[in-house]
């Protein structure tokens, strides 16, 4: 590919320091991303999946500089990122913005949807002052809200009426990348197809790129082009979204897939893995790979190194020493 | 079918005076259960599933609240049933697992500690006996180094580690009924699989019968033998896993379906959500109450349709059984 | 384990130290309030001031005052007061302290069990006219300034009701040591705990309450209940064992401000010489050898207090014990 990525994370690691010793030194670290690489491509939608614990909430942080990255690199739009100060963030983030899994969370209860929503318009003096509650309108209409809501307060609003205001908040000053973590999952089934479908609808309308986060495997097939598999800190495997589903390489991968229930009957089930035991604590992974405790193939080999992330060259990339027949 | 039912429940409707008046979030819904069925229970939040299963467990303390109906465990009636009397049967005749494991456990006493209580509770045994029984249903719901876990407080186990824990709590005195209101919506898919397929195990093995609440009609799919779908406090249609997804009839049962993104095959360009959001229990619509949401409706949903059909696939719907089938297989849910 | 409560001990001496510091620079260096001058009356000359000035040593750097000060508080203990000649600090300050812990020990039993009664009834009957009843009494208690109770208990028990059969028992206003005669120290108390109680008690059953009901709608209680046990178990021995982890964190703090001279209205009504009263007495006249010492004795409790609370808290919590 000859385009530049819209975003770049090369070797990415995100560390926190955890417990109550006085020196910083002394604390324990936990990495919660650990040398993450992936591009995202301007209109692609890269889906991220993994468990709880994963880290893939602390890199959506990390992708939106929303907090500190410990080593590595980010570039947006081929400008490194990694240590930009607030000041030369700031006009960025008109072109980055969030969505965050709990809208009622995110939503300040005192304040009418109306001003939630002007204040990107303020923030970044994007329009005329005049012409706002016309923004504002066009924007509630264009997540299928109501003109008149805007003077609502959040708390009137149902699950998935919050995160429209969200999603209208998140896209008011025309980003070109919105990073999801979670929209969906707090959702009832019917309202989360709802919100899924008014994504993918903007992103057509609007040209947006995506990065959506979530557990749900399906969830992510529905919206994604490519999909990058989590856990404990690391991307385990990349590619298609139906290539890495549908054939899996990576034995997480394929265990993740087998485990999700169907809602079919007499399908051809992926012949089930159900992994032993729970994810090993953060604060002290296994080394080697980190998957290789609950890993049926695991070997000596797995013991002792952790497999790199290389492409599989079939446009996706996969960590793994003994990987699954393509 | 066996003659005698395990779990008769008739006409249950719990309400709450609120200051909107009295709200119904469980509405006179009937059922039975049969000895070692798995019967799931699928609906939206608000659906009144969770309320159901606290009004069978004599869970509903709030003083608002307005129990009626009638509820028969192996014929004795559950309803207006005194405190001493329920706490005989309940934790030792019909357990019942919560949706989030993380407050499910006091803080305070270790696991062991706490699976003992309900031991001694219900028989006269020995604390050393009711010790080294729960660490045996601790290590039977496949916890590693049981003796060990028995030990630790709650926020020393991971969630999966803790759902067990309050799994081998509820097995702890072999219960007939199990009753599990979303055990595994809390927990992550690899330990999802994990805890279905240990309920599946009780059921083999202990013969316990099963309500499973869920939102997720993947788990019906893979454990239940029958399965009602509730909405807005009702029942709207009920039968064998087997009726319900090779041929569901009720429209808002094909608008979950539909709403679901398939894991595997063609990738729809959308998924046919169902519009609107579930109704606000405060303020019903008369009749048929998926009627604002449904894209069938017509005059006739106005009075509430009962729930009719054959051979126990029953949904309450005004459509004739012949439209419903020509809308079927127009695709109209795409299972 | 062991470290960690080593280490909690050092902090202690730490936080001891920083407030000996500030009691000390408060009242020796602060501008305009020279000690000399107080210690040498109100028209001394200049030589008699620069005489009390060496004699003291405050014409030496803050430092080595600091420490002259400290040596004659801890390792001489002869510091004697500046407005009564003579009088040493720290004999005056030991001979407090048990009037002072006999009162507060003694009131802390009542408004704790007082209070657990209270709480527990009313958490258990909530929204009842019990429960309303015992809130309205705990909102009158904690109402009633501890001065006006204590006044109107000595005036019904001493003076207006002393000569009738209920009340002849009550001895005259002041301490009688527990060594000396324990039912005289009894009788002597018995009036003062009440009074110091009352508000607590009050106060202890509304929190109480109000952290057992809040307790009663957690997930683990459903869970109990599900388990088959019955409400009185499941109120206790689910719903109260968590509540008192806030509960005795009040206690301990509340516990050692009382000792450390906040029971100071209580003593003064009813003429008990303990410290609160002798930190009033050195405040009045600025005795500022007996305020440092009260302040160190009162600042030794309420940290004392602290480190005990923390202890309490993480035999009570286990959460609380990994935190660490």
């Amino acid at each position: 590919m000859t385009a530049t990525p819209l975003l770049r994370a090369t070797e990415l690691s995100k560390t926190y320091r955890v417990g109550r010793a006085l020196l910083p030194a002394r604390r324990r670290a936990v990495q919660a991303v650990s040398e993450v690489s992936l591009e995202v491509m301007p209109g692609e939608t890269l889906g991220i999946v993994g468990e709880s614990g994963c880290g893939k909430s602390s890199l959506g942080r990390c992708l939106m500089k929303l907090q500190d990255i410990t080593s590595g690199t980010l570039e947006f739009e081929g400008r490194d990122i990694t240590r930009a100060s607030a000041a030369r963030m700031r006009p960025l983030r008109r072109e980055m913005q969030m969505v965050f899994q709990d809208p009622a969370a995110s939503l300040n209860p005192r304040r009418r949807v109306g001003d939630l929503l002007s204040d990107p318009f303020r923030i970044h003096a994007a329009c005329d002052r005049a012409e706002i509650p016309d923004r504002v309108a066009a924007l509630l209409r264009r997540v299928d809200l109501l003109p008149e809501h805007a003077m609502r307060f959040p708390h009137e609003f149902s699950g998935g009426q919050k995160q429209r205001i969200g999603i209208a908040r998140a896209l008011a000053l025309r980003p070109k990348l919105v990073v999801a973590d979670e929209p969906v999952s707090a959702l009832d089934v019917s309202i989360q197809a709802q919100i899924v479908n008014l994504l993918a609808d903007l992103r057509e309308e609007l040209g947006l790129t995506y990065v959506f986060i979530a557990h749900d495997l399906s969830v992510v097939r529905q919206i994604s082009n490519r999909v990058a598999v989590m856990y404990l800190g690391s991307v385990v495997e990349t590619g298609p979204v139906d290539r890495v589903f549908s054939a899996p390489r990576h034995p997480y991968t394929a265990a993740l897939r087998s485990a999700v229930p169907v809602p079919k009957l007499d399908v051809p089930r992926p012949a089930r893995t159900i992994l032993s035991g729970d994810l090993p604590s953060p604060l002290n992974p296994p080394p080697g790979c980190r998957f290789h405790t609950r890993c049926p193939r695991a070997t000596a080999l797995c013991r002792a190194e952790r497999p790199a992330l290389l492409p599989d060259g079939q446009g996706g990339a996969l960590a793994c020493h003994h990987p699954l027949e393509a | 079918m066996p003659a005698e039912p395990l779990l008769e429940v008739s006409g249950l409707t719990v309400s709450f005076r609120t200051e909107d008046g009295l709200v119904e979030a469980v509405r006179g819904i009937s059922f039975a259960i049969a000895p070692g069925e798995i019967m799931g229970l699928v609906g939206e939040s608000g659906s009144g599933k969770s309320q159901t299963l606290l009004a069978l467990m004599g869970l509903i303390t709030s003083p608002n609240a307005v129990l009626s109906g009638s509820v028969r465990f192996r014929g004795q009636e559950l309803v207006g049933l005194g405190r001493r009397a329920l706490d005989r049967i309940r934790g030792r005749d019909m357990a019942m697992i919560f949706q989030d494991p993380m407050t499910a456990l006091t803080p305070v006493h270790t696991v062991g500690a706490q699976i003992v209580e309900q031991i001694r509770a219900h028989e006269r045994i020995s604390p050393r006996a009711a010790r080294a029984r729960a660490v045996e249903l601790i290590s039977a719901v496949g916890i590693p180094a049981p003796a060990d876990v028995a030990g630790r407080y709650p926020h020393q186990l991971s969630g999966g580690m803790r759902q067990r824990a309050v799994i081998a709590m509820a097995l702890s005195c072999n219960p007939a009924l199990l009753i599990a209101d979303e055990p595994t919506t809390a927990l992550d898919v690899t330990v999802q699989a994990q805890i279905l397929e240990l309920i599946g195990r009780l059921r083999d093995e202990f013969g316990s019968a099963v309500i499973l609440v869920t939102h997720d009609l993947g788990v019906v799919a893979e454990i239940a033998d029958t399965v009602r779908v509730m909405y807005a406090g009702k029942v709207v249609e009920e039968g064998s896993k087997r009726d319900l997804f090779t041929a569901p009839q009720h429209p808002y049962a094909w608008g979950l379906f539909a709403s679901i993104p398939p894991l595997e095959g063609a990738r729809p360009a959308r998924l046919s959500a169902i519009p609107g959001t579930p109704p606000r229990l405060s303020a019903l619509p008369a009749g048929c109450a998926f009627r604002p949401r449904c894209a069938h409706a017509h005059a006739a949903c106005a009075a509430m349709p009962a729930l009719t059909g054959e051979g126990g696939h029953r949904a309450a719907c005004v459509l004739s059984p012949a439209r419903r089938a020509e809308l079927l297989a127009a695709g109209e849910a795409r299972s | 384990m062991l470290f960690a409560l080593l280490a909690r001990l050092g902090q202690m001496v730490l936080v001891m130290f920083g407030i000996s510091v500030v009691a000390f620079l408060i009242f020796f260096a602060t501008p305009g309030a020279d000690p000399s001058a107080r210690i040498a009356g109100r028209n001394a000359s200049q030589e008699t001031l620069q005489q009390v000035r060496h004699d003291f040593g405050l014409d030496r750097p803050l430092p080595v005052q600091y420490a002259l000060m400290m040596k004659r508080l801890f390792v001489t203990r002869d510091l004697t007061s500046f407005v009564n000649r003579g009088q040493k600090v720290i004999p005056t300050v030991m001979n407090a302290i048990p009037i002072t812990l006999s009162l507060v020990c003694g009131a802390a039993v009542l408004w704790v069990l007082g209070g657990l009664v209270v709480g527990v009834v009313a958490g258990a009957t909530r929204g009842s006219y019990v429960d309303r009843g015992l809130m309205m009494l705990g909102l009158a208690g904690i109402s009633m300034p501890v001065f006006w109770l204590g006044e109107v208990a000595n005036l019904v028990t001493q003076s207006r009701w002393h000569d009738t059969w209920a009340f002849s028992w009550v001895p005259a206003l002041g301490y009688v040591p527990l060594s000396v005669d324990p039912w005289g120290w009894f009788k002597a108390l018995v009036i003062p705990w009440t009074v110091l109680a009352t508000l607590y008690v009050g106060l202890y059953g509304r929190v109480l309450r109000a952290s057992l009901i809040e307790m009663m709608q957690e997930d683990f209680i459903r869970t109990a209940r599900a388990k088959g046990i019955g409400e009185t178990r499941v109120l206790l021995h689910h719903g109260l064992r968590t509540s008192l982890v806030a509960f005795v964190t009040m206690f301990g703090l509340d516990f050692g401000a009382l000792v450390g001279g906040g029971a100071l209205l209580t003593e003064v009504v009813f003429g008990l010489q303990g410290v609160g009263k002798l930190t009033y007495d050195a405040l009045q006249t600025l005795d500022l050898p007996m305020i440092l010492a009260t302040v160190i004795y009162a600042s030794f409790f309420v940290v004392m207090a602290n480190f005990v609370v923390d202890i309490l808290h993480a035999i009570l919590d286990p959460r609380a014990r990994d935190a660490r």
